[in-house]
């Protein structure tokens, strides 16, 4: 079962290499990560995105307390949350398909952030699934370059992880 | 007053109560060197390979308690500290390492004598620290010895870059301080405490498991207070030799690959398994699946990573050792357990060891000769192999930190520098070293240590010409073919005489009986006896990797 976790750190060099290798040495994958500052500059935010069953979670969070510099180690999966990637895609855009990708890209709510004369770079952001889904009708102008972020995730409500 | 950062680094040493520190100076350390040279307060320890400082720097901690001290310089001087490391890591020993590193605009550059000391001791340190700025030195040196040794300890690796060593700022000893992400828990939760109270209460053939925990929080006596008053025999790991007294009538012995059979059996029968300071290591458990599987177990460990991590748990309990039995203690009865002790004593006399044959030089004779000669009271420390089981075995520990020897990583060329360490340790006290021709061999240079420090180090080589453990292996598994296992060694009673060490070659009984006194009686040099056994002897009994604890093989 995929399962996403915050995890709040202190913001010192190397403290994503110790996630990084905890996750090496003891076998877990990452299918997604992302990283940046909170709301306290001396407080960083790393969201994984991990596969595994009530076990390898149980142990990845406790090994993950065990690194000095992990403040609190949360799953979303246990609460309501929203989640969100950015993805930014650019695809062919010959004159006479553009009104059509760019009405495609509407339907998402995704924006136009740069012209050329061949091509679109579309940023959009939402769930996994909207960007694939949004990425998959991309494909048959031929998408020229692709990035998306990891997930990034809150709880929902008062409460926080 | 401004005080340079080697300085500084000094009465920070000083302030943690360091009194010794084992290293080899180099390069990026020599300010670090320079200031040692004017503390005469702090004793340095000139080893002569970097690897042995940090087993040396274990061996003190194994066994005084204090957090052991270890410092290489750059490069190759903390490459060579890693196995230390990763075997103080293992077995959860104290030690903080002071690495030099090379000035900081120097960092990543490739430098000469640069390497990424943080990075390649990560997964092997309890945590690590590079200085970048002389301001954040007195604070991290404060944090490092907290952290190893506090919670479950560990080695701590500290970088310090040369121009930080050089750098001068006024000196503010930090008083306060806090880490936002390390509070380790100390007290049990109180229910399931209770719950475990209760589950002694119902149990017919309970059974304590004790590991290393229990000698790190100085929890011997209070268990010992436990199991007499509930009469709960203990049997334990390898780690936790002399956590309660061997020849204690609720003492098993050691448990696991080579445990002793009864220890063995019981674990396989008994309906509640306390499991103290201990991480079910597959030496200890063979088939997980099987390991305890009528019990119903109780876990008590201050890593919470280490409950369930091999064995389904039923009552887990996240503290001390110490403060858990305490309450423990509070909370039960007295009981009697005669049936179940009965069926372990039978268990006991169904197995017993085949004796040597005669005139033959057999590792048992010999150990149990040297236990009787100093009564036991001697630390005894061990190098990785058949001679370590047959130590654990035939020479036993009454009281906790009297044994060193390593546990998880099985670093053969522990021995000697850890031996070292204990004596430095423990000057007072005789220090005995069992090895083998191949673990002595992996640090023989130490024995120069030794000598220019006058430690009267009783070492014993059982020297069968061959690494006898893997031998044994070939043996049972592949068919008697001894694939580079045959060892030719040196003449080791002369090499011990080249160090200006004494070496007393024995072939046979009668000689080491005559050496014994000899040996025991020097009191300002090592002594090396180089004991010729019998080849090709196995250690039984023997649950072959990955079987059950009952499928022991037992000749």
């Amino acid at each position: 079962m995929q399962h996403i976790i915050s995890v709040l750190v202190e913001n010192k060099p190397r403290v994503l290499a110790r996630v990084a290798s905890l996750f090496a040495r003891r076998g877990y994958n990452i299918e997604s990560l992302a990283v940046g500052h909170t709301q306290d500059p001396d407080v960083s935010r790393i969201t994984l995105v991990v596969r595994g069953d009530e076990d390898i979670l149980e142990q990845i969070t406790k090994q993950l307390y065990k690194l000095i510099e992990v403040i609190k180690v949360g799953d979303f999966t246990e609460i309501s949350y929203v989640d969100r990637e950015l993805s930014l895609i650019k695809v062919n855009a010959p004159s006479n398909l553009r009104g059509e990708i760019v009405q495609t890209a509407e339907i998402f709510r995704a924006r136009i952030v740069d012209v050329s004369e061949k091509s679109l770079l579309i940023e959009v952001t939402g769930t996994s699934d909207k960007i694939d889904a949004l990425k998959q009708l991309m494909k048959k102008y031929g998408i020229i370059e692709m990035t998306r972020t990891g997930k990034i995730a809150l709880a929902r409500g008062g409460q926080s992880l | 007053m401004k005080m340079k950062g080697a300085q500084i680094l000094i009465e920070l040493l000083k302030k943690e109560g360091v009194t010794t520190i084992f290293g080899y100076p180099g390069g990026s350390v020599i300010d670090i060197y320079d200031a040692l040279y004017q503390a005469p307060e702090i004793k340095h320890i000139l080893v002569r390979h970097e690897q042995a400082a940090a087993h040396a720097a274990d061996g003190y901690a194994r066994t005084t308690g204090r957090v052991g001290v270890c410092m290489a310089t750059s490069g190759p001087g903390s490459t060579n500290l890693v196995t230390g490391l990763a075997n103080a890591y293992m077995d959860s020993i104290p030690i903080i390492a002071i690495t030099g590193q090379v000035v900081t605009r120097l960092i990543g550059k490739d430098a000469f004598q640069e390497a990424d000391t943080t990075g390649i001791t990560m997964p092997i340190t309890k945590h690590n620290f590079l200085i970048k700025s002389i301001h954040e030195l007195p604070l991290i040196v404060r944090e490092a010895f907290l952290i190893a040794s506090t919670g479950r300890p560990g080695p701590v690796l500290i970088d310090i870059p040369k121009d930080v060593q050089v750098a001068e700022v006024d000196f503010n000893y930090p008083e306060k301080f806090e880490i936002p992400g390390y509070k380790p828990t100390y007290r049990g939760h109180f229910n399931q405490i209770n719950m475990t109270a209760q589950a002694i209460k119902e149990a017919t053939r309970p059974l304590f498991y004790v590991g290393g925990g229990v000698i790190a929080s100085g929890a011997s006596d209070i268990l010992l207070e436990v199991v007499e008053k509930t009469d709960i025999p203990v049997t334990y790991t390898l780690m936790a030799k002399g956590a309660i007294p061997e020849d204690h009538r609720l003492s098993l012995g050691w448990l696991g690959m080579h445990g002793s059979y009864h220890a063995n059996k019981a674990i396989m029968n008994c309906d509640l398994l306390i499991a103290v300071g201990a991480r079910f290591d597959d030496r200890v458990t063979g088939n997980t699946t099987t390991f305890a599987n009528r019990a119903k177990i109780v876990h008590i460990d201050i890593d919470p990573a280490e409950i369930g991590k091999n064995v389904k748990i039923h009552i887990p309990i996240v503290g001390d050792a110490r403060n858990i039995l305490s309450e423990l203690n509070k909370r039960t009865e007295a009981k009697k357990h005669d049936e179940w002790l009965e069926t372990i004593e039978k268990w006991k006399k169904e197995y017993t060891p085949k004796p040597p044959a005669n005139n033959e030089l057999v590792a048992q004779t010999i150990i149990e000769s040297v236990y009787q000669a100093t009564q036991g009271d001697a630390i005894l420390v061990t190098d990785v192999g058949q001679h370590q089981m047959w130590a654990a075995k035939h020479f036993l520990c009454h009281r906790p930190r009297r044994w060193a020897s390593s546990g998880g990583l099985g670093t053969m060329g522990f021995g000697l520098p850890a031996a070292i360490g204990a004596q430095i340790g423990n000057p007072d006290q005789t220090v005995v070293l069992f090895s083998g021709d191949g673990s002595i061999m992996m640090k023989i240079q130490e024995l120069i240590t030794a000598v220019n420090n006058c430690l009267p180090l009783k070492i014993f080589v059982l020297n069968n010409n061959y690494l006898g453990m893997v031998r044994q292996w070939q043996e049972c598994f592949f068919d008697c073919r001894y694939s580079s296992t045959h060892i030719i060694n040196p003449d080791l009673a002369n090499l011990a005489q080249a160090f200006g060490a004494e070496g007393i070659p024995v072939q046979n009984q009668e000689e080491l009986d005559r050496a014994m006194p000899r040996v025991l009686e020097v009191k300002d040099h090592p002594v090396l006896v180089d004991c010729h056994i019998s080849k090709e002897t196995n250690v039984y009994p023997f649950v072959p990797p990955g079987k059950s604890l009952d499928e022991m093989i037992l000749e």
